[in-house]
């Protein structure tokens, strides 16, 4: 399945776009995408670590599986506030 | 309540919201754009959000901190946007019975918001560079 992935702030600056595309798996897990976006954007290699995924306004965990359909996105540390 | 705004935050208006008969205490937080931090001048702010989830986190948040303490009324509002010196990003008010209540609540919605609600700030600092504010992401 092919997933949009939000992206904001340093994500997106570094990509230079708001939303990237990424092929995965049926059943693929929130971890699987981290690594295939280690891979395929090298740019993001030193902040992924420290970003959290959200699978429909939530955060997921490493094993939660991508429904398909669902809104992913990447979100570095937050400031708000 | 939960709001985000591209407008000036006005903190008698969020006040109001909060206001009660049934409230002996009324605790009111505002975020306002320092100048210095660890000695780099600021001279603006820029705020972005994940719009959907960050409603979605604060409404968890407030729900939570309904759970937690016996609350009369919560105003959050977080503004978004280029923020000049001194204006408020944040403004919480709650209100409560008695005062414990409301300084606990205040004080707990700042700090969870701070970890979890998907809002970014840009540090355009006075030598004409910008960043984005990670923590824990140094060199961002």
């Amino acid at each position: 399945m092919t997933v949009p992935i939000k992206l904001f702030a340093i994500a997106r600056q570094r990509l230079g776009r708001d939303q990237v595309e990424v092929t995965l798996n049926d059943f693929a897990t929130a971890g699987d995408l981290r690594r295939a976006l280690a891979e395929q954007f090298p740019a993001l290699a030193d902040v992924l670590p420290h970003i959290r995924i959200a699978v429909n306004s939530s955060y997921a965990a490493d094993s939660t599986v991508i429904p398909a359909g669902a809104e992913v996105a990447l979100i570095p540390p937050v400031s708000g506030g | 309540m939960i709001s985000l705004t591209q407008s000036p935050i006005d903190p008698s208006a969020i006040l109001a919201q909060v206001a009660s008969n049934g409230a002996g205490a009324v605790v009111l937080f505002l975020g306002t754009t320092r100048e210095f931090t660890k000695g780099r001048q600021t001279a603006s702010l820029d705020y972005e959000c994940y719009p959907q989830m960050a409603e979605a986190k604060l409404a968890e948040l407030e729900a939570q901190a309904r759970e937690k303490w016996p609350l009369v009324h919560v105003s959050i509002v977080h503004r978004l946007g280029h923020l000049e010196l001194g204006e408020a990003s944040i403004a919480i008010a709650v209100s409560s019975p008695h005062r414990q209540a409301a300084f606990e609540a205040g004080k707990w919605l700042i700090d969870t918001i701070k970890e979890d609600v998907p809002i970014w700030k840009q540090e355009n600092w006075a030598d004409g560079t910008s960043e984005w504010v990670h923590p824990g992401i140094t060199g961002s």
